[in-house]
């Protein structure tokens, strides 16, 4: 379809010439998870237990982070008007808009994840589980994010009411993200969990772009 | 230039408007033509009444311009037609079975990302709102041409305000709302958006659009103010 094809070309460019957008999650991600061998202990015992736990976690906040500004310069600038306005169904541009912030901003986390994996002491066994649940979960923490961007764009400060709403729906995500590593740490079956954590992608990928469409439907209205 | 619809008006279509303030009777001569009915339209923006009793109707071949003072809510009116803003009063109805494929909407932002060219900035409206053209062709009639490949933040708020214009030049929608069209627009400019906006009208467009500047004598006009909506047809 011409207007998906075109919003994602462009997103992917406009994302290109702002590098920032881009590298902020990605060195947040990495620098939260370096923070707590200093904090805690270099201990590989002690770290490999918390080690799950950070990964993701950072990995979430680094998401969070990145969906602040998802909507607004769009909106400043008047294109959300166009978009809302074109002939299209909002959730066709929408879409695309998630794709390309996802590839450029979640990828990259997913790439890295098994390097922060290694350096929190995990057995190389892990990093196949870890990598595969960051990859899972982390286009369902970028849609849900984007719902939170979208209700919150017309606002001036939005950021802190961006965490409150959407944190508390990165429960599940975290839950099952975190709870793949630990089970395969453990030995476990880690299919059933990352299932789940599909599952969560496959609900979230679904019916989320109509909620965000939705959303910016409400912040233009008013 | 791309022509629409050859559609023959005549005066008397352009004056097929009558109205009645704070009544529900109309009159409509050439009732194939009219594109839009306002009934009884009232907005509200926090807790102060920007018009009520707001009747109307408006067709193909006709120019609106609304006037008002600022915050008089010339915006909002805009955005109500273009669909943008749902919480109203009263009806608001478009005659076309799918009338958003034949709006073109031009807010009071451009629509313009600084970080994109002018013409990377034109093809992206043009592929979200399915508008056919030639975009070089349309870039040059608004002044810009040898800035297509320009990074809009390289251009002056005129320019990038043409940049959104230029797509009045592709292919013609049947409705046209342009929120404030002539902001930062020079005197050149303001004589060939009007010139552009009579040809559109005469082809069968309906153009509303916000400013203080009037593209000609037979401009309709819609006055907001403290309150009140009234119509110097």
């Amino acid at each position: 379809m011409r207007a998906f094809r075109a919003t994602l070309l462009r997103e992917l460019l406009l994302l290109w010439l702002n590098p920032a957008e881009i590298i902020n999650p990605l060195f947040f991600f990495i620098m939260v998870a370096s923070l707590f061998p200093l904090a805690i202990s270099p201990e590989p015992a002690q770290l490999r237990a918390v080690a799950p736990g950070v990964v993701w976690v950072a990995a979430l906040l680094a998401v969070m982070l990145s969906m602040d500004g998802l909507f607004r310069r769009d909106q400043e600038s008047g294109v959300l008007d166009l978009i809302l306005t074109a002939p299209v169904l909002p959730v066709i541009p929408v879409t695309a808009k998630l794709l390309a912030h996802w590839l450029l901003t979640g990828l990259p986390l997913v790439l890295v994840s098994p390097l922060l994996g290694h350096m929190l002491q995990l057995p190389s066994a892990v990093l196949m589980p870890l990598m595969l649940s960051v990859l899972l979960g982390t286009p369902s923490l970028t849609v849900v994010g984007a719902i939170g961007a979208a209700l919150t764009v017309g606002l001036n400060r939005g950021g802190i009411l961006l965490a409150v709403l959407v944190l508390p729906l990165y429960i599940p995500v975290l839950i099952f993200g975190a709870g793949a590593v630990t089970t395969a740490m453990q030995g476990g079956p880690v299919d059933g969990v990352l299932a789940v954590l599909g599952a969560l992608l496959a609900l979230t990928v679904s019916l989320g772009p109509l909620a965000v469409a939705a959303g910016l439907k409400i912040s233009s209205g008013d | 230039m791309p022509e629409g619809r050859a559609t023959c008006n005549s005066v008397a279509a352009c004056y097929s408007l009558k109205l009645f303030l704070g009544s529900s009777v109309f009159v409509t001569v050439n009732p194939d033509e009219t594109l839009l009915t306002l009934e009884q339209l009232a907005c509200e923006r926090d807790e102060r009444l920007l018009f009520c009793s707001l009747s109307m109707q408006a067709s193909g071949g006709q120019i609106w311009q609304v006037t008002g003072a600022n915050g008089a809510g010339k915006t909002t009116l805009l955005r109500i037609l273009a669909g943008l803003h749902g919480f109203y009063e009263g009806h608001r109805h478009w005659h076309l079975p799918n009338w958003q494929s034949e709006l073109l909407y031009l807010g009071h932002q451009p629509g313009v990302r600084e970080e994109l060219t002018a013409e990377e900035n034109l093809r992206f409206s043009c592929a979200l709102t399915g508008q056919q053209g030639d975009l070089v062709g349309a870039l040059k009639a608004v002044g810009l041409y040898g800035f297509e490949d320009v990074p809009a933040a390289h251009l002056s708020a005129g320019q990038q305000r043409r940049v959104a214009l230029a797509r009045l030049w592709l292919a013609r929608k049947r409705i046209w709302i342009l929120d404030e069209p002539y902001t930062a627009i020079d005197q050149q400019g303001v004589a060939s958006l009007d010139a552009q906006m009579q040809a559109a009208a005469a082809g069968g467009t309906l153009v509303i659009y916000t400013s203080h500047h009037r593209v000609n004598d037979r401009v309709h006009r819609l006055h907001l103010g403290s309150g009140r909506a009234e119509v110097m047809a």
